[in-house]
């Protein structure tokens, strides 16, 4: 067996341009994949050191290290900066430019240049998300959501805050355009609709989202700076204006947003679970359906948010039917994997550890969502940590855990080298068990009725905050075992050859890591992304 | 990838002024309407002849007319999206 | 590659008018306010819709309709490589752009002069329905106006590379597109000129 060694010329040094320059003003997708990935991941372990603050102050009732007014801070960036500066933009901008283009057969997306300014544009927004914190009167305070009254009359730098969301809006919607042309005119010969990878069916629905809800949030943050700034007054009750138009306007972008989130992540498991149970996907045209079917009918869900806001009782029925239709394409994604792994040769490496606790937790989380889903149940626990536990399911054991996954199976293709697997699993020992510590534990603190959001609590809920916080520094262990060995992998670890995981979509069929040109010529496909043993990877 | 430059529409200017002048036509009604209905009934009625202005401005002026079916059902797409952004909250502002 | 050696003519416009899609749906959030704001306040709306100068309005509209007709009329004769109608068209089309903002100028002029602004005294002590009804006018019409700023500055910038040469019979999505943007910006006054202007 020869020993395998990563390509000497692949995109890394191929144009003949070094340095930043040759990074930030590059076009390739593959380059702008990987300042997504560094620039978004950076910003996650920011929302991660929040977040662990946090857990701190709430350690014990009373203060602990922060003042009140502080604590209303740091949940607002915590949330700010995890949802809009890591969540959206990191898995379409990472994987999906890493991976997309490649899975299609193309050389590239379809507007590279404008993909190089989408990735400026979330560059340029997240300075001044940053600089909002330290100017003016200080980080916002309002929540990640921003709601009126209180946004509208805050002292602390919202509008600021705003713009910059505002302006990373702007590069997830070109992002979103140039994914849906990418996938409707770059497929490679032989690549149809039906041969497409799950991922990039994924991503397709997801870019409709980016493209068709991202505009309500550009209005809405608009709207905020007119309130604060020209005093428009149409959210002000005093002047004839409706506190819950906001809502809708803010909840008509951010409910579909979180199907931005989950899409991608669920296309991620889609593509590993095949690979490591040596299986083709259960159901493929029923998955790529469901992409699909969650995008539409996620879209028309929003009220859910605000059925305690003083919505008229109609529209509280109608948004509760209609959230309980979105479960089904989730469930059916989720028994589709399940059936998948069925008589299939499981190996549980890294990867795959990852995307089956995402079949997991996901699960939980959706569950969860039925619960705050359904109208009466959600009275009693609106706004509790009940909530906060629901969504760190979705969104962190979720997309989070599939992010981590997809770090682990791509990104040893592109540096060419991979990382150990033993700490690679005891790191994901230690963050699926801190994890469910640290957010099993606020559900059940919500169902007693702990407030979200409160810097203080009632003596009673003192020990599970404590056992909730204990989690997070489990969970923050693991994070840092598996943050160390993947990047010490990449850069020193083990070299891959073309097809370390015995994938059939293109991404393995070419280099490790990949030409800039990606193909040398273009390929003609003859078979499906799931089908190994016409790929030749028994 | 085959070369469409050779298959462009090309939309006659006899065509884009017979539209011009149907919309200003319409712009006259529209602006008549309002001046002799009374009450807001005639939201529906402005609304409607809107519509139609659009339309034509989408179908010649825009070249929809002349496109495939991908572009105009993406356009019902947008279009319905935002139907029912509107449509639902209604749901709430209706019911109060 | 192939595939990089043509410019993916469709590709260009299918990614323009989903570009327009976002544009209907940014002003779709301002809509849905006015419906919203209209239904419950029907009477402040005709009240404050009756102020309108429904002068400036129409005229604005024609101005809005004739440019697109002149861009629209650019597209044929480029296509039909009739480089100096091109020009002419465009720089028409530009003119009725800047005309339209002077109106607008103008417009504002009065109606701030008159008190009426987001946030004014004279707003202020009025029926909270006509604050929003003109709240929503400034910001509707504002972003608009904006819009035409850059549709026209889009415009310009085509109509130099036409006279370069760059953008020619051959190769012309640079122009369609531009002209596709500003039709948008026609589409949404269509939209604006009723419901602000005669809603009496």
């Amino acid at each position: 067996m020869t020993t395998v060694q990563p390509a000497s010329t692949s995109f890394w040094n191929d144009t003949g341009k070094t340095g930043i320059t040759s990074w930030i003003f590059s076009t390739d997708h593959k380059r702008i994949g990987l300042l997504y990935f560094y620039s978004t991941f950076g910003f996650f372990l920011v929302g991660v050191l929040l977040g662990l603050l946090l857990r701190i102050e709430l350690m014990a009732p009373g203060r602990t290290i922060m003042g009140p007014e502080t604590y209303n801070a740091t949940f607002t960036v915590h949330g700010v900066v995890m949802i809009f500066l890591f969540i959206i933009p990191g898995m379409p901008g990472a994987f999906g430019n890493l991976v997309m283009p490649i899975q299609i057969g193309a050389r590239d997306v379809a507007f590279p240049r404008l993909n190089l300014f989408s990735w400026w544009l979330y560059a340029v927004g997240a300075v001044v998300v940053l600089t909002s914190l330290f100017t003016g009167g200080g980080p916002p305070d309002t929540g990640w959501t921003f709601y009126v009254p209180f946004s509208a009359r805050t002292g602390t730098n919202v509008s600021l805050a705003v713009l910059g969301v505002f302006v990373i809006g702007f590069s997830s919607i070109l992002t979103g355009i140039n994914f849906v042309t990418t996938i409707h005119r770059l497929r490679a010969e032989g690549m149809t609709w039906g041969r497409l990878p799950l991922f990039v069916w994924s991503i397709y629905a997801t870019a409709w989202v980016q493209i068709l809800a991202t505009p309500i949030l550009g209005i809405t943050l608009v709207l905020i700076m007119a309130e604060r700034i020209l005093g428009a007054g149409l959210f002000d009750p005093g002047r004839g204006g409706d506190p819950i138009m906001y809502q809708h306007l803010f909840w008509i972008y951010s409910h579909p947003a979180v199907y931005i989130m989950i899409l991608p992540a669920m296309g991620v498991i889609s593509d590993v679970i095949p690979v490591f149970a040596r299986k083709p996907i259960f159901g493929y045209k029923m998955i790529a359906f469901s992409s699909l079917a969650i995008a539409a009918a996620g879209s028309l869900v929003w009220g859910h948010h605000m059925y305690t806001s003083g919505m008229s009782d109609t529209a509280i029925l109608v948004f509760s039917f209609l959230t309980f239709v979105v479960a089904i394409p989730s469930a059916i994604k989720v028994f589709n994997w399940v059936s998948t792994l069925y008589k299939g040769s499981i190996s549980l490496e890294a990867p795959m550890l990852f995307a089956l606790s995402f079949i997991l937790l996901f699960s939980i989380g959706g569950l969860t969502g039925l619960i705050l889903g359904a109208a009466a149940t959600d009275i009693h626990v609106h706004d509790t940590h009940f909530v906060v536990g629901h969504f760190h399911y979705v969104m962190f054991g979720g997309t989070g855990f599939a992010f981590f996954s997809a770090m682990h199976y791509w990104l040893p293709k592109f540096y060419g080298r991979k990382y150990a697997e033993k700490p690679a699993v005891i790191a994901w020992a230690l963050m699926f068990t801190g994890f469910n510590i640290l957010y099993f534990s606020m559900m059940v603190l919500g169902i007693k009725g702990m407030p979200r959001r409160y810097y203080d609590y009632l003596p009673e809920f003192a020990p599970l905050n404590l056992v909730s916080t204990i989690g997070s520094w489990i969970l923050a262990v693991g994070l840092v075992i598996m943050l160390a060995n993947l990047f010490r992998g990449l850069f020193r670890g083990e070299p891959v050859g073309n097809n370390p995981w015995g994938g059939a979509t293109l991404e393995w069929s070419i280099p490790t890591p990949p030409p800039t040109e990606n193909f040398d010529r273009e390929p003609v496909v003859t078979h499906g992304p799931y089908d190994f043993t016409k790929a030749g990877v028994p | 990838m085959t070369n469409e430059n050779a298959a462009h529409h090309i939309v006659s200017n006899k065509k884009l002024v017979m539209v011009w002048l149907v919309l200003l036509c319409l712009t006259y009604l529209t602006v008549w309407v309002a001046h002799h209905n009374v009450g807001i009934g005639h939201v529906w009625g402005s609304l409607a002849i809107a519509c139609i202005k659009s339309a034509l401005v989408v179908a010649i002026f825009m070249h929809m007319k002349y496109e495939g079916r991908l572009l105009r059902w993406l356009l019902f797409l947008a279009l319905a999206t935002m139907a029912i952004f509107i449509g639902f909250t209604f749901f709430d502002v209706l019911y109060r | 590659m192939n595939q990089a050696a043509h410019k993916d003519y469709a590709g260009a416009k299918l990614g323009m008018w989903l570009f327009l899609f976002t544009e209907i749906l940014l002003f779709s959030g301002l809509f849905l306010l006015y419906s919203s704001y209209l239904s419950r306040y029907p009477r402040e709306f005709t009240a404050a819709g009756r102020e309108m100068h429904v002068g400036f309005g129409t005229l604005n509209t024609v101005i809005l309709i004739t440019s697109s007709l002149l861009v629209a009329m650019a597209v044929t004769a480029i296509q039909r490589n009739e480089r100096r109608n091109v020009l002419l068209l465009l720089g028409g089309t530009i003119l009725c752009a800047a005309t339209f903002l002077f109106n607008k100028y103008l417009e504002w002029s009065a109606e701030i002069g008159n008190g009426i602004y987001p946030g004014s005294p004279r707003l202020a002590n009025g029926p909270p329905g006509e604050s929003v009804f003109y709240s929503l006018y400034y910001l509707t019409v504002g972003l608009h106006g904006l819009h035409v700023l850059i549709g026209g500055t889009f415009l310009t910038l085509v109509a130099v590379r036409v006279k370069r040469g760059t953008v020619h019979g051959g190769d012309f999505v640079l122009l369609e597109n531009s002209a596709l943007y500003w039709h948008l910006v026609d589409l949404i006054w269509i939209f604006i000129f009723p419901l602000y202007y005669l809603i009496l």
